[in-house]
């Protein structure tokens, strides 16, 4: 990996994170709802409208708006709550912490689960048991998260009474009930990651087991355990680290429901309770956080895909 | 034409992929013909009834047959989600073609914003849409449009990018014609295959965040029989009744199989190594 390209890479990340944030300032300030009436409520006198339009700045141009907001935001302010009157840069890192456990644990079951799966469907290649998990990846991508929720809550929490339903108990407090309560939101995530990933490890697998260089190990003689581990898992599951990060869009979706599902007070069910009430600074710095955390992403695979993939020179 | 459906219908993916889909088309059309009740017509004397002769699929919380909502909503779910991605998809061909035909900075450029527009994740970009415009589902519409086309720009544009080099593109560039002409004619119908498979797919994709926003409540409103909608409805009434719930889920998960499958299976079809 050249310095040209870590440098090229960071540019454009810092030009994906100008876009985002131009979109959620610029989608957030065609809102019809005018925020001062949403402070005041329905009683407010044409006065207090004015006066209170003076103070937050809404008679200045967009502009000037858009780089008073930005330059808060760099500087970790995110202004104040419209709902709630509190700060809402403490309100989403707390939730953050929340979102990230959550993310984090689906993302090892995802590992855990899918790519030793995508291993068995392209060794086991036409047989049943690629048929089988083919079919499953197949309707795993296709059902919503919220039927997977409600499927799982409504067999596993409510007929087998195995695991809480919903709420939250942070792991400080109590570890064990605060890991029960993380299960079902973290199966419900995973489902549709694990059978995308799945399908991928797979076809990629699939692709390199038939190049000439595994045939070469074959010949030499090499026992099958050997070319499948040493040879050819690594060049398949390099494409993989690119997948995940592109699978964090669907993980930050998924999160989304979920958390607004299980009562989890995390950054998806922030941004929805803030659409509800039209609580404009803090869909703003929820969509940002989460735009940003998906760039981020991508950027950090990027970088270590040109870091393992020693065939290509990155110009 | 006939090729094409034979090489589909060849691959399971394919053939069980069609069949779904006409099944669904023909539902689409017929649906309401076929219901024996009404979506909305209220029944006091028969609510929260288990699936029986009477009733297929059972009854919800007002006596409402659900076989016949579902039949109706088929239309508010599955034609809502077919317009918002030929809606999108229009606009991203149109994007990507124009953009790889234009070429040079100005492509550079576009691809640059098309890859940071594509940070918001399609969820994210059509909650925010649907929080500015209101909730309802031509504003849900709307906003997975919106959210799905950069996506289609990218591409269309990989795509376009090899037809920009063929003989007949440089012909029509050297015989003077518009680039407007050249985009339109030359260039787009030669992208068309890849955008049709990306274009079913990403159908199912849209029936997903379509029923998705419903169930939020920032899409379909009450008392519409969308399945998302109806879903998230019935979950108050899960425990005791868990079939108001299992149809419309049933529902969407097969609509989406149904997209996801025939698309994979068009890939195969218009592929022309296999």
């Amino acid at each position: 990996m050249s310095l040209a390209y870590l440098l090229r890479r960071i540019g454009l990340t810092a030009y994906t994170l100008l876009v985002v944030s131009l979109i959620v300032f610029g989608v957030t300030q065609i809102l019809p709802a005018d925020a001062a009436a949403v402070l005041l409520g329905e009683a407010a006198t044409p006065d207090q409208l004015a006066a209170l339009r003076i103070r937050l700045g809404l008679n200045d141009p967009l502009w000037t708006q858009y780089l008073r907001w930005l330059g808060g935001v760099l500087r970790g302010d995110f202004g104040t709550s419209m709902r709630t009157g509190q700060p809402v840069a403490a309100t989403m890192l707390e939730a953050l912490g929340r979102s990230l456990l959550l993310a984090a644990l689906s993302i090892t079951l995802m590992l855990l689960v899918a790519v030793p799966l995508g291993i068995l469907a392209a060794t086991r290649r036409g047989r049943a048991s690629d048929v089988a998990i083919g079919i499953l990846s197949y309707v795993g991508v296709s059902v919503p998260e919220f039927v997977t929720a409600t499927i799982v809550l409504l067999v596993l929490a409510d007929w087998l009474q195995l695991l809480p339903a919903t709420g939250y108990v942070p792991l400080t407090e109590n570890l064990a009930q605060g890991l029960k309560h993380l299960v079902l939101p973290t199966l419900t995530v995973s489902v549709i990651l694990v059978a995308h990933v799945a399908r991928m490890v797979r076809s990629e697998l699939v692709d390199v087991l038939h190049t000439d260089y595994i045939r070469a190990a074959r010949l030499k003689g090499l026992p099958e355990r050997r070319v499948l581990f040493t040879h050819a898992l690594r060049n398949a599951l390099l494409p993989t680290i690119t997948i995940v990060a592109l699978d964090v869009g669907y993980l930050l979706g998924g999160i989304i429901v979920v958390e607004e599902i299980f009562a989890i007070p995390g950054i998806g069910r922030q941004l929805i309770v803030a659409i509800q009430a039209r609580d404009l600074p803090m869909i703003q710095a929820g969509a940002l956080i989460m735009a940003t955390t998906y760039s981020l992403a991508n950027f950090a695979a990027d970088m270590t895909y040109a870091a393992l993939d020693k065939r290509i020179q990155y110009g | 034409m006939a090729d094409l459906l034979r090489r589909l219908l060849r691959t399971p993916q394919g053939a069980i992929g069609v069949t779904i889909v006409i099944c669904i088309a023909l539902l689409v059309a017929l649906g309401p013909l076929l219901a024996p009740y009404s979506p909305e017509g209220l029944a006091p004397l028969n609510l929260y009834k288990p699936p029986s002769a009477a009733f297929w699929l059972g009854t919800d919380q007002y006596g409402r047959d659900i076989f016949s909502r579902l039949l109706h909503g088929a239309r508010a779910t599955v034609v809502m989600a077919i317009l918002a991605t030929s809606f999108g998809t229009l606009a991203g061909a149109l994007i990507g073609t124009s953009s790889a035909f234009i070429g040079g900075r100005v492509d550079e450029a576009v691809m640059r914003t098309i890859d940071a527009i594509m940070a918001v994740p399609t969820l994210l970009m059509a909650l925010l849409i649907v929080s500015t415009l209101g909730k309802s589902s031509t504003n849900a519409v709307l906003a997975i449009a919106i959210a799905s086309t950069p996506g289609m720009a990218r591409i269309t544009r990989s795509v376009a990018l090899a037809v920009r080099k063929q003989d007949y593109v440089r012909a029509a560039i050297a015989r003077g014609e518009r680039a407007s002409f050249i985009i339109w004619r030359e260039m787009l119908p030669n992208v068309i295959a890849p955008i049709v498979v990306e274009w079913t797919i990403r159908i199912a994709f849209a029936v997903m965040v379509f029923a998705t926003l419903s169930f939020l409540g920032l899409g379909a409103q009450p008392p519409a029989p969308e399945w998302g909608l109806m879903v998230a409805e019935a979950r108050k009434f899960m425990h005791l009744s868990p079939w108001m719930i299992l149809w419309p889920s049933l529902a969407i998960a097969t609509v989406a199989i149904g997209f996801n499958l025939l698309g994979d299976g068009l890939r195969d079809a218009l592929n022309p190594r296999t």
